[in-house]
């Protein structure tokens, strides 16, 4: 069972006070009638399901319930930063050689 | 009690640590057996002169006992208490005898000593490495009838127990800043140093006694003590801090993310009488700041031919049993060794009185001293030489010595054979933590290299051989843990003087001679899988070149023994067979959990009644007291039909549904979730929730709202009743409540925080009662104050608050049944009395109480749908003929622009119709294909998601999803059964009431 | 029917787990006494005005929670705090209120029980994962958490002694895990 480190409670808390939901930073338009079936499917089906660093939302559904986004390595299942909704997507330092190498 | 629970021939007066007066007894195969206090069922047996306790997995090989502790993989035993506490694969190693146990041996039939599967053995040409996937491959017929009964037969060990297990198991989340792993002189050092600095510690060991190697190592001393006793004290020093957890006879088991460790500790294993209320085993989730791991080596076995028949064991096991248990392993016992640990034992059973008759040592030079004290104590050393074979079948007999690089063998009589070669750091706990071993090729080994979690391996596991050494490494390694774990850690002095112990060395890994490439003896590397040095050869010879295949393929290392005595060896013999160096062949991984677990530990408290919460309404015992039969919703019990004297559920659900109609009926909804919406943009909220327009709402009235996801489907459904301008109850499916809020969560929190708005559940504050039907005014009304009930006061899908029976009401004029009624919201404290009190009165009426099963009924008479049923996650509102309720002008809602994907405006999408048997009698199956073509019934073009038989409508009625259903009104189709094909017609799906003018009587 | 009858009914509240409780040598488990329960949602700016209103500073970081009389406010999320009161409803309170904020009712959505004894956290642990030591969990910490299969707020309020808020249909769970875990401790 893993920790994370809640950016509202501002500490970490045992996996089974929290949920997954989905990835990160995807955009829903304020104009959303306007999207092409194409620029919808993207919106809402198509998901990049990386192997590596992963930006994901997750919730703290049984401890404060907020919603927070999270930057994630898959491959290692450890969590790299933790930050409130609405906060800017963080430039993580990572070496792209590994990124790559765990992308292919 | 017997003879033979009295004598037990190898127990020697004066040794060990148990008293001889705490005499014991248990039985092995029925027969009774003496003990004492403190004994495993192994050191017992031994006591007893038996050697012989079980048949090897794959052909059936008598086997005897070859360790002393976790790593046994020979003595697996069934272990009882009584009838309905058996437990398979039990190691005798570590099973303390207590009075009355019972213990089998396994994985012969009839006898252990006559067996039949012992034919494998002879057969075992056809029975090499891979066998399962090469013999049983062809022909594929006999796979039925010959090959796999013959597997279920051989394979696997024990037999699983028959009964329910009686016994309770706990379970404990725990917190420390140090764990540590292993109460050996390296484990306890650092928790004493880390708990003295302040540190929270728990330390826990798998043995019932602490101390580790000085259960057999009596020449060791520290701070002027034997160690074994040093032990004991710091142990009990250890438990009287507050700071400090000892677990005894608790295994660690699986080391997980983050510092997180399982432990399992063994609470009544080891008593006759458990007290009422002891669990019988309690799982730890230890989560640590650090960890220190302890674990020690193992000792490694000889591998020459026959070396597995009985009698033959580790060196430092026997020492363990004579110096520990005072059981001495036979009485003429041959050692051979590549490696200084069994000297010491030779030296200890001689010293004893035993015979030995020869060490035999494949090292051509040993250390001058060993031979010197060999000499004193006339024991005769043969260097440079290697036994080549055992002799014995039941028990070993003698062993065939000649020099090691070949010639003439001697034959000498033993009655038990003692070997070491070498040890292996158990490193099982690190390689679990993601750790990377490294190789040392100098000591042979692998050691801890790269750390990938915040712990450390101190002691034999770190390599570390020198006593003094693993002293000075713990205390460091306990400072360092408090200083990095504890904010203000005390300075506190902790002297260990220690003198002598033993060396830990790798030495030989591999086969010994006799056993090398080309020699076809059984000379086994794992004896739990029944893997011989040879089956490792064959495999690379196969084509397996990666250890990982090689372990697969042979087995070797697998299961429940995880390679404690067997990997170092099969890799070695890999190695050499691929003509690489052992690193570059690689280690495989050691996986949890490093011995068994039972299924009792890791369920825990979660039986029965805590197996899932049971949730109850707060009227539940009101339905109870009326006879209700209770139907299983998600968690919830929610009553599914009120049978009276003689009805069965048939007739009941017809009554019920019928007084409903004609009278009045009662109905507990109170599972419903409910959520209240408050806040200044909680219109505008509901607004983007729902696919109907909510800004218009005035308060007071209700609206039947759908919410769909973004891709335009149905998610789910319910009333919402407008309280006050900023304050919405809405009420949502009895499973869906908790997703539904988390789907608005997640919109508010992440696409919508600028609306003022909050969200609250609200589904357990009110208890709901529907009171539906013709009179459901006049039952209520002489209850209700403050509220006006009339049509025109309160009309159809409007709600008011007030009181009703004296307490708070909100009051929602409603229906799911097609009848005028209402939904009376009380805070659920009062709930069951206001049911009661309401339930005297309809009951008076001549109405009555109905379950889910009319309510079903009832509303697919209107064809009103159940999201879940007759939705399926691909139905969009205009599918379900809701479209009326999404609302045209408004410019966004979640699920708007899914709405308008080419698919979901397609013609030909299944629609909801309803369907009724042409012959007026045939209820359909729920979930039945619908057909077109009687004559095609692969051509499904839906399914019946709703059927009942109406006795409002005299006659079976059905809800179903059909392609372009809206358009195919009187048409005839087909529902196929297995017994026969049912025709159906198409209607609308309305079978009661048409112009639905009742609900507003 | 005369409105005498309607007040001669019986508006006592009935606790989902009457008359239950569990008592060893080192833990006790009861149902607490009957409660008023809000659940109060606001930004951080209505925070004063809200706490003037109630008579307690609302705690602003988590884990926090305080409790004064028969009132303790405990904070639940960064806009989110439970109040409870054994005498008054908070709602009465909260009326008058006029900056932006929610409150809810919740005083029977929720029922609590009251551990205590020597051995409590040890027996809130058998279901609960987070660290309960005085350190990481001192008295007055709470907390929405994990409960065995349920979710509870916790709420320490003595060195051995919690309240387990918990919705009222997953009581009885909570009260079978918690007394079983106590009777195996």
């Amino acid at each position: 069972m893993l920790l994370i480190h809640c950016p509202h409670c501002n500490e970490e808390r045992p996996e089974l006070e929290f949920s997954h939901a989905g990835e990160a930073h995807i955009v829903r338009s304020t104009q959303l009638t306007e999207l092409s079936d194409e620029e919808f499917a993207h919106f809402f089906f198509y998901r990049e399901n990386r192997k590596g660093v992963t930006f994901e939302r997750w919730r703290h559904t049984h401890g404060c319930a907020r919603f927070f986004n999270a930057a994630r390595d898959t491959v290692s299942d450890k969590f790299l930063i933790t930050y409130k909704i609405g906060e800017p997507k963080p430039k993580l330092k990572i070496s792209t050689n590994q990124n790559k190498k765990a992308a292919s | 009690m017997n003879a033979h629970a009295k004598v037990q021939p190898n127990r020697i007066a004066g040794h060990g640590r148990l008293t001889p007066a705490n005499q014991t007894r248990f039985t092995f195969d029925g027969k009774t057996y003496g003990a004492l206090v403190g004994d495993t069922v192994a050191s017992a047996l031994i006591a007893n002169d038996v050697h012989l306790v079980g048949r090897s997995f794959k052909y059936h090989r008598p086997r005897g006992i070859v360790t002393a502790g976790p790593e046994e993989p020979n003595a697996l035993l069934g272990i009882a208490r009584d009838v309905t506490r058996h437990t398979p694969n039990i190691r005798a190693t570590t099973q303390e005898v207590f009075d009355g146990l019972q213990a089998t041996s396994q994985n012969r039939w009839p006898s252990l000593k006559y067996d039949i599967g012992e034919v494998n053995d002879v057969a075992s040409p056809f029975l090499s490495a891979g066998f399962y996937y090469k013999t049983f491959m062809w022909p594929r017929k006999a796979w039925d009838k010959v090959y796999e009964p013959f597997i279920r037969n051989a394979a696997g060990l024990g037999h699983a127990p028959e009964h329910a297990d009686p016994d309770h198991y706990a379970a404990q989340f725990a917190h420390c800043d140090v764990l540590v792993i292993g109460g050996g002189i390296a484990g306890l050092c650092a928790a004493l140093k880390a708990a003295k600095a302040g540190a929270r510690v728990i330390i826990c060991d798998e043995q019932p006694q602490f101390g580790g190697a000085f259960h057999f190592d009596v020449d060791a001393q520290v701070n002027g003590r034997p160690g074994f006793e040093w032990a004991q004290e710091t142990a009990a020093q250890l438990s009287e801090m507050d700071n400090v957890r000892v677990l005894g006879r608790t295994t660690a088991f699986g080391y997980y993310a983050q510092n997180f460790v399982g432990l399992v500790e063994r609470v009544t294993e080891h008593v006759s009488a458990p007290a009422p209320g002891t669990p019988r085993e309690r799982l730890w989730q230890v989560r640590a700041g650090q960890v220190l791991i302890a674990t020690g080596a193992i000792e490694r076995h000889m591998v020459f031919a026959n070396n597995d028949r009985p009698g033959i064991l580790l060196a430092s096991a026997a020492r363990t049993y004579l110096n520990h248990y005072g059981v001495a392993v036979g009485k003429n016992v041959g050692v051979y060794t590549a490696n200084d640990s069994a000297y010491l034992a030779a030296f200890d059973l001689k010293r004893a009185g035993v015979q030995i008759p020869a060490i035999v040592d494949v090292r051509e030079a040993i250390d001058p001293k060993l031979a010197s004290q060999a000499l004193e104590l006339g024991i005769r050393v043969l260097t440079g030489h290697a036994v080549i074979a055992a002799g014995g079948k039941l028990r070993v007999s003698s062993m065939s010595v000649s020099k090691a690089g070949g010639g003439s063998e001697q034959v000498i009589p033993v009655d038990a054979l003692i070997m070491s070669a070498g040890w292996t750091p158990s490193v099982h706990m690190f390689s679990q933590s993601r750790g990377k071993v490294k190789f040392d090729a100098e000591t042979n080994r692998f050691l801890p290299g790269i750390y990938a979690q915040d712990c450390i391996c101190i002691g034999a596991c770190n390599g570390t051989d020198d006593l003094g050494q693993t002293v000075e490494e713990a205390l460091k390694a306990g400072e360092n843990a408090a200083k990095n774990t504890v904010a203000r850690p005390k300075r506190a002095a902790l002297n260990v003087k220690t003198i002598g112990g033993e060396s830990w060395n790798g030495n030989m890994v591999g086969a010994a001679p006799g056993a090398e490439a080309g020699k076809v003896v059984k000379a086994f590397v794992d004896y739990q899988n029944d893997v011989t040095a040879k089956d490792i050869r064959l495999a690379v010879q196969e084509g397996f070149h990666s250890i990982e295949h090689v372990k697969r393929f042979t087995t070797n290392g697998m299961a429940t023994d995880q390679g404690k005595l067997s990997n170092m060896h099969g890799l070695a013999i890999a190695a050499e067979a691929l003509g690489k160096e052992i690193p570059e062949v690689g280690l495989t991984t050691f996986r949890a959990p490093y011995t068994p677990v039972t299924f009792g530990a890791i369920v825990n408290h979660s039986r029965a009644n805590l197996f899932d919460p049971t949730r109850t309404t707060p009227i539940h015992d009101s339905e109870v007291a009326l006879g209700a039969i209770f139907e299983d919703v998600g968690n919830w019990k929610r009553a599914w039909y009120y049978p009276r004297a003689g009805e069965d559920m048939h007739t009941a659900v017809n009554r019920e549904c019928k007084t409903v109609r004609e009278t009045v009926g009662m109905f507990d909804g109170s599972t419903l979730g409910k959520i209240e919406v408050v806040g200044p943009d909680a219109a505008k909220f509901m607004h983007l929730m729902y696919t109907n327009p909510f800004m218009k709402l005035g308060v007071g009235k209700l609206r039947y709202g759908i919410m769909c996801r973004e891709d335009g489907y149905i998610y789910d459904d319910g009333v919402v009743g407008r309280i006050a301008e900023d304050r919405f109850h809405v009420t949502t499916t009895t499973g869906g409540a908790p997703r539904v809020l988390n789907h608005m969560e997640d919109y508010l929190q992440t696409e919508f925080p600028d609306l003022k708005v909050w969200l609250t559940s609200t589904s357990e504050q009110w208890a709901v009662i529907a009171v539906q039907g013709p009179k459901a005014r006049d039952i209520i009304a002489p209850f209700v104050e403050g509220i006006d009930l009339s049509n025109e006061a309160l009309p159809h899908m409007s709600m008011a608050t007030g009181r009703i029976c004296g307490v708070e009401t909100r009051l929602m004029r409603m229906s799911f049944t097609g009848e005028a009624g209402y939904e009376i919201n009380v805070p659920a404290d009062h709930g069951r009395m206001v049911w009661d009190t309401l339930y005297a009165t309809v009951n008076a009426a001549g109405g009555c109480a109905y379950g889910t099963e009319a309510m079903h009924v009832l509303r697919a008479e209107k064809g009103f749908i159940i999201v879940g049923q007759d939705t399926d996650g691909t139905v969009t509102p205009h599918d379900a003929g809701l479209g009326w309720a999404v609302g045209k002008k408004k410019e966004d809602f979640v699920g708007i622009r899914g709405l308008q994907r080419p698919d979901l405006v397609a013609k030909g999408r299944r629609q909801l119709v309803g369907l009724r048997s042409k012959d007026s009698r045939s209820v359909l199956d729920e979930g039945a294909q619908i057909v077109a073509d009687a004559a095609q019934h692969d051509k499904m073009i839906g399914w019946v998601s709703s059927s009942y038989w109406s006795e409002n409508a005299g006659s079976p009625i059905a809800l179903a999803l059909i392609e372009g259903g809206f358009d195919r009104m009187g048409e005839t189709l087909f529902v196929p059964m297995p017994d026969r094909t049912i025709e159906v017609e198409v209607c609308r799906s309305v079978f009661v009431d048409e112009d639905g003018g009742r609900v507003h009587g | 029917m005369a409105k005498a009858a309607i007040k001669a009914m019986d508006a006592t509240r009935v606790h989902p787990l009457a008359g239950q409780s569990f008592g060893g040598p080192n833990v006790s488990i009861a149902p607490a006494p009957e409660a008023y329960r809000c659940s109060l949602r606001a930004d951080a700016r209505a925070v004063p005005s809200l706490s003037k209103a109630l008579g307690i500073k609302l705690p602003r970081s988590a884990k926090q929670s305080i409790t004064a009389a028969d009132r303790s406010a405990l904070w639940l999320g960064p806009d989110e705090w439970l109040i409870i009161d054994t005498h008054v409803d908070p709602l009465d309170d909260l009326s008058k209120v006029r900056v932006l904020h929610s409150a809810v009712d919740i005083s029977h959505r929720n029922t609590a029980l009251l551990v205590k004894g020597p051995r409590a956290a040890d027996v809130i642990n058998a279901g609960c994962p987070q660290d309960l030591s005085l350190a990481a969990f001192p008295v007055g910490a709470c907390s929405r958490t994990i409960l065995g299969k349920i979710e509870v707020v916790l709420l320490r309020t003595d060195v051995d002694a919690f309240r387990v808020e918990v919705w009222r249909s997953f009581s009885a769970y909570a009260f079978e895990l918690l007394s079983t875990a106590a009777s195996h401790n």
